[in-house]
């Protein structure tokens, strides 16, 4: 029987990222996916005819531009737009416009707080040199910083190079912020209420933790820290859908040879001794292959398809307690027309932007407090994007889809297993905290699908329906990620590696992961690395 | 401030000005052969996405329009143009040069060949003289400068096409590239040819410059949903550069405008050889451009991939790294968003092609200013050519 190079199990976008390089090496490389479709998270689906769902992720900033250009994606069909402004909406319906003008936007700011909006300045610049510094670490592999290889310590003086450019002052400052709350953080900046929790928001997407909770300034940085085209901070969306991403990349792939195989599920990594040596599938089928590559996130990867006889003493209780919490939903509405919401000029910013229904930090913090309790949040954080406003291949014309991001969602309810009940509930309740900010949103709604964790983790197999395969907290970040010692992609088992968000540098659709595994592997393989490190270092 | 004293050199509306005016929030306008020419309107990034994305708008109002009639008016235009104009058949549009001489660029354009003795020759500079000139000795022609009776504008972009269905013009999806149509637009005749300055799905409008308000309000009417919004010269810059097509003040000095030897272009130089028909009878700059075809053009422009990601405008290239031999210098560049590449024309040295090219940056961050050295690479290919562009039937999207 045919024995592979490398078989990658997943095809979300880490994983055909891996395989893309793996085969542009010239190996011989076979994907395989439990689903009958390609993109894991990063996925475009039709459930309503003429919509097109990015049901799970819907915008991206972290996609590392040397990867795109590399694998020249462009020209296998992938255009990302960048997408203008927002809208934050306090309890009562008061609106903080970011506008993409930077005139307006500061006036915008000085109409609530001439304090935050002159603040504004130091914040922006605070956070770019913050975000610059992580952004260098993106597509290298972190250190070992208890071995004393050549590459690791070369890889360590290079950091400690980084760090020390930032001054002194600033280099307490950055050791404090990864300890911090969202709020904590903002406090140092700004006195308005809306203001404050405009930007705190982003310290809660995807984590179970509250904007008071420290390490939430953390998660607030890994959300501002890509760019679109260099603009650091900026979003944009996949023209036909994040699934054009995973279809780019896919095409890339399979131009340099490789194989897709769908609806081929893991049943069981093969072990030999203390060397992997293929996959088991769950129609029975077995394949070999000389390495094995899990896309799936650790703590799935380690107790769902491995024996945990097979396995190093400590691995299994590493994974089972890694932190891979799921706290977020999704609800994705198909509208018969643009809805109109309250308090904006002209919609435009709604329109086109994400619509941030943030309430105040008090109600972000008590929707958290929900979570702790097993329940979903009764008034949550939204937030709503509808890329039909820009893209038009995703909804008919004068036809639309929202896209909204629920914080918060439980994996598990205190109140017993996930029923069809409750997820409608937490549908309604949703679209109620919408319709409050939109009168007339119900007449719109043409179809929904509403997606808890639980139906997250079932379709596209994260562990909790976790975004970003494991918590971004600092005890999970870098060379912690996804656990101390193996931070460089190798497995405990010979010939085993992971590629996806559960590595350095986690969650995102960024192709880092991937790309950064490939490297390790072709390093290991003796092959010729093509993988490249970021060049923008002059930015 | 009608005592002001510069009010008479203010700049001439355009035939769009009117709608122009509401939507260019920032007030950037430049000009354009007289008329008043709009920068940008919102930003120049989002309108430049339009074209990408959805479907934008740029004003042709101050492109030159010639209507070249009469018996000898082919022949006139043959012995002008360097490519075959008896080639092209009616109600097609085709993208020609013309040089003096001595085979140096005057300008391009399009010629829109409206029947047997109808030419209709589009360019961005006034070239009345040239076109008298190069009348000499036809008798049966005329030339017609229609420039300011006509009111023109681009539709580009992949909603493109559905935008003109849906304002019902019937058929226009099977329209091939570079032909042209005819549609009734309330009781005046609208001319939509397939043709554009973006490399990517779309179309101009031309009409009489009194339809021009109904034009533009029909045209946003229908684009509503389809994403449209004008662009302005900023956006078009961009979008042509990805395309690989060449600007004048940019890639080529127009020759009669030239002081300095040789500071003007070929069309080999600016690897337009393919224009260039010897097949065909005497024309304008023939033996020139004969005598450099055989001896090879002393410079190419050529499409430039340009490492890491800052703009080589302006930039030296080299042969080697350490910058000791100069081979040429980049006319345009830019970070080509859609092509996720740092993109550039560049003129180089027809004998360096071979080698090594290497380019000298400059750039500034917070008031500092930083040179690099980048390894270019050549490309043969538009750095932006989706299949789009050419489908016939063209899609809604």
């Amino acid at each position: 029987m045919k024995r592979y190079d490398a078989i990658i199990i997943g095809a979300g976008h880490n994983g055909l990222t891996n395989a893309a390089y793996l085969a542009k090496a010239g190996l011989d490389v076979l994907v395989v996916e439990k689903n009958d479709y390609i993109g894991g998270a990063a996925v475009s689906r039709e459930l309503h005819e003429g919509w097109t769902y990015s049901n799970c992720s819907y915008v991206c900033s972290l996609m590392r531009q040397a990867i795109h250009r590399d694998l020249d994606l462009s020209r296998h069909g992938l255009i990302l737009v960048p997408y203008l402004g927002s809208v934050n909406y306090d309890d009562v319906g008061n609106t903080l416009i970011a506008y993409n003008s930077e005139e307006a936007a500061y006036l915008e700011l000085k109409r609530h707080s001439k304090h935050d909006a002159d603040s504004m300045f130091r914040f922006q610049a605070d956070l770019t040199r913050y975000a610059r510094l992580i952004r260098k670490t993106l597509l290298r592999t972190p250190p070992d910083p208890t071995s004393f290889r050549r590459r690791d310590i070369h890889e360590l003086l290079f950091l400690a190079k980084q760090f020390w450019s930032l001054g002194e002052k600033e280099i307490y400052e950055y050791v404090r912020f990864f300890t911090l709350s969202a709020v904590d953080f903002l406090e140092d900046y700004f006195e308005n209420e809306l203001i404050k929790q405009s930007k705190a928001s982003s310290g809660i997407i995807g984590t179970a933790l509250g904007v008071y909770s420290p390490g939430s300034s953390y998660i607030l940085l890994h959300h501002v820290m890509g760019d679109v085209d260099g603009s650091i901070g900026a979003w944009g969306l996949a023209r036909g859908g994040m699934g054009a991403i995973s279809k780019a990349i896919a095409s890339a792939f399979q131009s340099f040879g490789g194989e897709i195989r769908t609806n081929a599920g893991v049943e069981q990594i093969l072990v030999e001794g203390n060397k992997v040596v293929g996959v088991a599938l769950e129609n029975g089928d077995e394949i070999r292959a000389r390495v094995v590559v899990s896309n799936l996130d650790a703590k799935r990867t380690f107790t769902q398809i491995m024996d945990e006889k097979d396995l190093p003493p400590g691995i299994y209780d590493k994974a089972k307690n890694f932190k891979i919490r799921g706290s977020s939903g999704k609800v994705n509405i198909a509208l018969s027309a643009l809805p109109k919401f309250s308090n904006v000029p002209d919609n435009a910013y709604v329109n086109r932007g994400g619509l941030e229904l943030t309430g105040s930090l008090e109600t972000m913090e008590r929707a958290y407090d929900c979570w702790k309790r097993g329940r979903f949040s009764d008034d949550p954080y939204v937030e709503g994007v509808i890329p039909s406003a820009w893209d038009p291949t995703v909804a008919p014309p004068g036809k639309h889809w929202m896209s909204n991001f629920i914080q918060y969602c439980p994996a598990e309810l205190a109140d017993g297993p996930w029923t069809e009940e409750k997820r409608n509930l937490f549908g309604q309740t949703v679209v109620d905290k919408i319709a409050r900010y939109c009168p007339g949103f119900k007449d719109l709604i043409v179809h929904m699908e509403v997606r808890t964790p639980h139906e997250i983790e079932e379709e596209i197999g994260l562990t909790e329906g976790n975004i970003f395969q494991g918590e971004l907290t600092i005890d999970q970040l870098f060379f912690n990620r996804p656990f101390p010692g193996y931070a460089q992609y190798r497995m405990p088992l010979k010939h085993m590696y992971m590629c996806g968000s559960s590595t350095h540098p986690g969650g995102g659709v960024s192709s880092a992961c991937g790309a950064n595994a490939a490297r390790e592997i072709l390093i290991d393989l003796k092959r010729p690395n093509s993988v490249p490190v970021d060049d923008f270092y002059d930015e | 401030m009608s005592d002001y004293d510069f009010s008479s050199e203010r700049p001439k509306p355009s035939h769009f000005q009117q709608r122009q005016d509401e939507l260019n929030i920032h007030d950037a306008w430049s000009s354009w052969n007289g008329y008043k020419f709009a920068e940008y309107f919102y930003d120049v990034e989002f309108e430049y996405f339009c074209v990408r994305n959805t479907c934008g708008t740029y004003d042709i109002c101050p492109m030159q329009k010639y209507h070249i009639t009469g018996a000898d008016a082919e022949k006139m235009l043959d012995r002008m143009v360097t490519r075959d104009v008896t080639k092209i058949r009616t109600n097609r549009a085709s993208y020609v040069v013309w040089c003096n001489d001595e085979g140096r660029l005057i300008d391009d354009g399009t010629i829109f060949k409206l029947g047997d003795d109808h030419f209709i020759l589009n360019c961005g500079s006034p070239c009345s003289a040239w076109l008298d000139k190069s009348a000499f000795g036809f008798h049966d022609i005329t030339i017609d400068d229609k420039t300011d009776d006509v009111a023109a504008m681009a539709l580009q972009g992949p909603t493109s096409c559905a935008v003109l269905k849906s304002m019902g013009l019937e058929n226009i999806e099977s329209a091939k590239p570079f032909s042209i149509n005819f549609f009734d637009f309330q009781n005046a005749r609208l001319m939509v040819s397939r043709t554009g300055f973006t490399g990517d799905l779309g179309y101009e409008l031309w009409i009489d410059h009194n339809l021009a308000i109904p034009l533009w309000d029909a045209v946003y009417k229908a684009g509503h949903d389809l994403g449209i919004h004008p662009y302005g010269d900023q956006a078009t810059n961009m979008l042509r550069l990805e395309a690989g097509f060449i600007m004048p003040g940019y890639e080529f000095n127009e020759a009669l405008k030239t002081v300095h030897f040789e500071h003007d272009q070929t069309p080999f130089e600016l690897n337009l050889g393919w224009l260039v028909d010897f097949k065909k009878p005497h024309f304008n700059g023939r033996r020139a451009l004969f005598d450099e075809k055989k001896r090879g053009p002393r410079y190419t422009l050529t499409k430039l991939d340009i490492e890491g990601n800052k703009p080589a405008e302006g930039s030296f290239l080299y042969s080697n790294k350490r910058c000791t031999e100069e081979i040429g210098y980049v006319t345009s560049g830019m970070w080509s968003p859609a092509a996720k590449a740092n993109i550039a024309l560049a003129m180089i040295e027809t004998k360096y092609l071979e080698g090594e090219i290497w380019s000298e940056i400059y750039y500034e961050k917070e008031l500092r200013q930083y040179s690099k050295v980048a390894r270019c690479t050549i490309k043969h290919e538009p750095f932006w050519s989706p299949a789009r562009t050419r489908a016939t039937p063209a899609a809604d999207f």
